[in-house]
């Protein structure tokens, strides 16, 4: 059985109406460029999408936004994305937002086969609302359930047929963890390399998390922000 | 006639002589709590100006929470790169030591404690420490980001803020009206007009900026504020 398969139409195929994905990438940055776009040509619905960031109005999951087909999103921090806040505001958009560390130890519990985490971040504010509060030596700690998702949809710089993965620089941020913590991971890579090709010990996932890979095509790689200087 | 010149000379002039710092001075001022071995997590705005301002000869490792630690500066013209960016999605550059690591590691460092120093903006701190810098009800919905872990572990919180909001009230409360990001846990704010501690007993005023009087600071904290002895003068 292999995992190869030859593109993000191919990836996303068995996504339907009211899935549960989960998205990595920080901003603009590692997000899954072709398996986005794969699902605004689809134009499935009724998705809950869990990703640090919704993308900006006319790119990553922005795009999914403007098509309407997120009902529900899971996120930290939304503050480039005009449309969503609209959407939010209106009441179209559902949202859950929550702490960046509380998201990323959320798929980190899923993909380790933990049921759940504590943790400090919250505690005392509007997110611990309906949670369960518990003290441990003398601090209090919210109980945060891990995510159930149906789809990862990951982005790595380099991949093998065994779906070993490496990322790049700060685009690993959410992925290596959305990679662990879904019933089924689709990687799409910048680079395909024959098995062997990567060092054993220097994977970042290990293939047994990755249900399909595939090279992607025409990356855009995006800057939010460019921030440069002149001085040498 | 002369005697209204006058008084608008005078202001004018005060205007020059009394002077409530700017961000790049608050930034300046925050760097001197900086010591030599601290790993340091920098907010986006006025605390991200700080990186600027690190004394030469002390080493800080600056955290970036999306998953970087040593974090340099902007790259040059043409060097820069999507694949590496800061918490604020500006593009970075790497230092040699650096390392990169998951979301889930990066808030595994802050949560146990390993980063010293954490610097943020805030829109409301109240006297018991407690801080407001993510929501405004039915107005702005950004989300908060790190902010609530990096508040509820970081073993030193320091807020960088203007001591007042645009309509000029004070951003200094008995109690936090905006919805909460964190309770108990800021331990300094460095506003455009003062330094101020966070003590058991409430605010409590270290140092003023370059001929600020105190009367101003008190009539700009909506709380009370502990003034005890000779006040200095901020040293930048």
């Amino acid at each position: 059985m292999t995992k190869l398969i030859n593109n993000a139409t191919e990836a996303i195929a068995d996504i339907v109406d009211g899935s549960v994905l989960m998205l990595g990438g920080f901003g603009l940055c590692g997000i899954p460029e072709n398996c986005i776009d794969a699902l605004v040509k689809k134009g499935v619905k009724n998705l809950t999408c869990i990703s640090n960031n919704a993308g900006v109005d006319d790119f990553g999951i922005g795009l999914m936004l403007k098509n309407k087909q997120v009902k529900k999103m899971i996120s930290s921090y939304v503050g480039e994305n005009a449309e969503f806040e609209r959407q939010l505001l209106s009441g179209e958009l559902e949202v859950e937002l929550i702490p960046q560390g509380t998201l990323a130890t959320r798929c980190m519990a899923a993909g380790y086969g933990m049921p759940a985490i504590y943790t400090p971040a919250g505690v005392g504010t509007e997110v611990a609302e309906g949670k369960e509060v518990r003290n441990f030596n003398g601090k209090e700690y919210l109980l945060e359930l891990a995510f159930e998702a149906d789809f990862a949809i990951v982005k790595a710089w380099k991949g093998d047929k065994q779906g070993n993965l490496i990322y790049k620089d700060t685009a690993r941020n959410f992925n290596p963890l959305m990679a662990m913590a879904a019933k089924i991971t689709i990687a799409e890579v910048e680079e395909l390399v024959e098995d062997g090709e990567l060092d054993p010990n220097f994977i970042h996932t290990p293939g047994v998390y990755v249900h399909r890979i595939f090279e992607g095509v025409n990356y855009e790689k995006r800057i939010e922000q460019r921030t440069v200087t002149n001085k040498k | 006639m002369l005697v209204i010149l006058l008084y608008i000379f005078t202001l004018f002039f005060l205007h020059f002589l009394i002077m409530a710092l700017n961000k790049f001075q608050i930034a300046q001022r925050i760097a001197q709590e900086l010591k030599d071995g601290y790993y340091v997590n920098l907010g986006i705005g006025i605390p991200t100006l700080v990186a600027n301002y690190i004394p030469a000869d002390i080493n800080v490792v600056l955290q970036s929470e999306n998953g970087l630690l040593g974090m340099g500066p902007f790259p040059i013209e043409g060097e820069e790169s999507a694949d590496l960016i800061n918490a604020g999605k500006q593009t970075i550059t790497t230092l040699p030591g650096s390392s990169i690591f998951d979301s889930a590691m990066s808030f595994g460092m802050i949560r146990s404690g390993k980063i010293n120093l954490t610097v943020l903006g805030a829109m409301e701190v109240s006297e018991n420490g407690d801080i407001a810098n993510w929501k405004i009800p039915g107005k702005m919905v950004k989300g908060m980001g790190g902010a609530m872990d990096l508040v509820a572990s970081a073993k030193n919180i320091i807020v960088a803020m203007m001591h007042t909001n645009p309509a000029g009230e004070s951003k200094l409360l008995k109690k936090c009206t905006l919805p909460l990001t964190g309770t108990n846990c800021v331990k300094k704010i460095v506003t455009d007009l003062a330094v101020i501690e966070i003590t058991k007993e409430g605010f409590k005023l270290l140092e003023r900026a370059p001929g600020i009087m105190i009367e101003e600071i008190i009539a700009k904290t909506n709380a009370s504020l502990i003034v005890d002895g000779i006040i200095p003068e901020m040293d930048l």
